[in-house]
């Protein structure tokens, strides 16, 4: 399974909270969160930097099927 | 190695709100060493890009504090199990249980709450008359009532937990025995709640705490009290506070109280700007550990060794803001760090911000010609507890 990360940078404020929980999927660029790649194979650490996005600016969906997985609605 | 130096000796005793301008100068020099009123000493940052790297990198730990004197500056050091005592993926572990709870979404359905809540109090100071205390009549029963009922705390028994939290937050203004006493009742008192809950669960955080131990098994009974505790001190406390520091700030400033009464538009981004302004801790944050040597400000921060961030002096880095010192309510630089960053960024940081723009768009719009009641002379600090704010502050306004 591949995993599609995307980062909203209009919605980001820059907590830093993503890119210090994943650092390897996430890296703040002038303030604002981007995702490290694109495309990811599955890690429990993105989600929970999804999870834990104060904004809910970041979304993790499954490649194939376009499912959400996270964050949880 | 440098010289160890008494955070009082580097920067002076600050009064009210004041950022000691000793700040300006370690700015411009290679990190130094302090020792702060507890715990073995420490590097200390004062810098913006040197804080976001301490709170953010994963190469500095909260968990390494573990058994370890921690520097600090306040006498209790948390509980084991706090959000704030852990480390990414454990942290992580814990703090999505909650995090939902305080998403920009969700903070955005209780507004309609908040503003009814601040709309009571000033009916109540209205009918009453000036003059009134901001603290006590406004400030504080604001953020305590929602925080209460997000949680599910009854709202009622907050004259007593105000006491209890007071301990957490205590510098010198409660002994290490009174520190251990009213932190253990805050402990029984959560651990009651608690039990009811279990017999007869609400609509409430506390519930859904609850039930993710108990039914899901996703936190130890020593976690869900710590998180309970933790979110009811820390829910209410810095909001009661910046609530009376932000108003004091706009007195003092009538200028921008004026462009604020002219255009309330204005009041989101003034808050933003508030947030770096007012520096609410009164000296360092939590140490962070380096897990690996790092070159950071000059010099090297050596595996093993804790560094402390003082907000308030990023908040006032030059090579940031342009004219750091002087309140500016349409800055467009960079975010502030007001609510920390990396991880352990303020859980409740989306609530605060929708309480403090309601409680200022309330306080301006109701109140015609808000001001001191007497001089700003009237204001009495606190002393002795880890925030900075008045614990009176009288005001007055046409009625």
């Amino acid at each position: 399974m591949t995993w599609l990360i995307e980062v909203d940078g209009r919605t980001c404020i820059g907590s830093g909270i993503c890119a210090g929980t994943a650092p390897g999927h996430f890296t703040l660029v002038d303030g604002t969160s981007r995702p490290t790649r694109r495309e990811a194979d599955p890690a429990d650490e993105a989600v929970d930097a999804a999870e834990s996005c104060p904004v809910e600016a970041i979304s993790i969906r499954d490649k194939e099927t376009g499912e959400i997985l996270a964050p949880q609605q | 190695m440098t010289t160890v130096k008494p955070w009082s000796d580097l920067l002076g005793a600050s009064e009210r709100l004041d950022v000691a301008p000793a700040f300006d100068e370690l700015r411009e020099q290679p990190l130094c060493r302090v020792q702060l009123p507890y715990g073995e000493p420490a590097w200390l940052v004062t810098r913006y890009e040197d804080a976001k790297v301490v709170l953010g990198d994963p190469r500095f730990s909260r968990a390494a504090g573990a058994g370890r004197d921690e520097p600090r500056t306040r006498l209790h050091m948390g509980s084991p199990g706090n959000l704030l005592r852990l480390d990414p993926p454990e942290h992580s572990r814990l703090r999505r249980l909650v995090a939902k709870a305080f998403t920009a979404r969700r903070v955005e359905q209780l507004r309609p709450r908040a503003q009814q809540v601040a709309d009571h109090l000033v009916d109540r100071m209205l009918a009453a008359g000036p003059p009134t205390d901001l603290v006590e009549d406004f400030a504080l029963p604001l953020p305590i009532t929602v925080i209460c009922e997000l949680l599910g705390v009854p709202v009622e028994d907050r004259h007593d937990f105000r006491v209890w939290s007071d301990a957490f937050l205590s510098t010198t203004r409660f002994t290490p025995e009174e520190v251990a006493e009213h932190t253990g009742r805050m402990r029984d008192y959560m651990a009651g709640l608690i039990a009811e809950r279990r017999k007869a669960p609400q609509d409430d955080l506390l519930s859904a705490l609850v039930e993710a131990r108990d039914q899901h098994d996703r936190l130890s009974e020593e976690e869900l009290l710590t998180m309970a505790e933790g979110i009811l001190v820390a829910g209410h406390e810095t909001t009661a506070s910046q609530i009376p520091n932000f108003v004091y700030v706009l007195l003092t400033h009538p200028q921008a109280l004026a462009a604020l009464r002219a255009d309330p538009d204005l009041i989101p981004q003034a808050v933003e700007e508030l947030m770096r302004y007012v520096p609410l801790g009164n000296g360092a944050g939590s140490a962070r550990y380096a897990l690996e040597d790092v070159e950071l400000g000059g010099v090297t921060v050596r595996a093993g060794e804790p560094v402390v961030v003082a907000l308030q002096s990023a908040n006032r880095d030059g090579s940031v803001y342009t004219d750091p010192a002087t309140l500016d309510l349409e800055r467009k630089e960079a975010s502030h760090i007001g609510f920390g960053h990396g991880p352990h960024h303020c859980l409740g940081a989306q609530l605060a911000r929708m309480e403090l723009q309601v409680a200022l768009g309330t306080l301006l719009h109701r109140l015609p010609d808000l001001r001191f009641a007497a001089s700003e002379e009237g204001t009495v600090w606190k002393t002795g507890v880890a925030t900075r704010a008045p614990a009176r502050m009288p005001i007055a306004w046409d009625q």
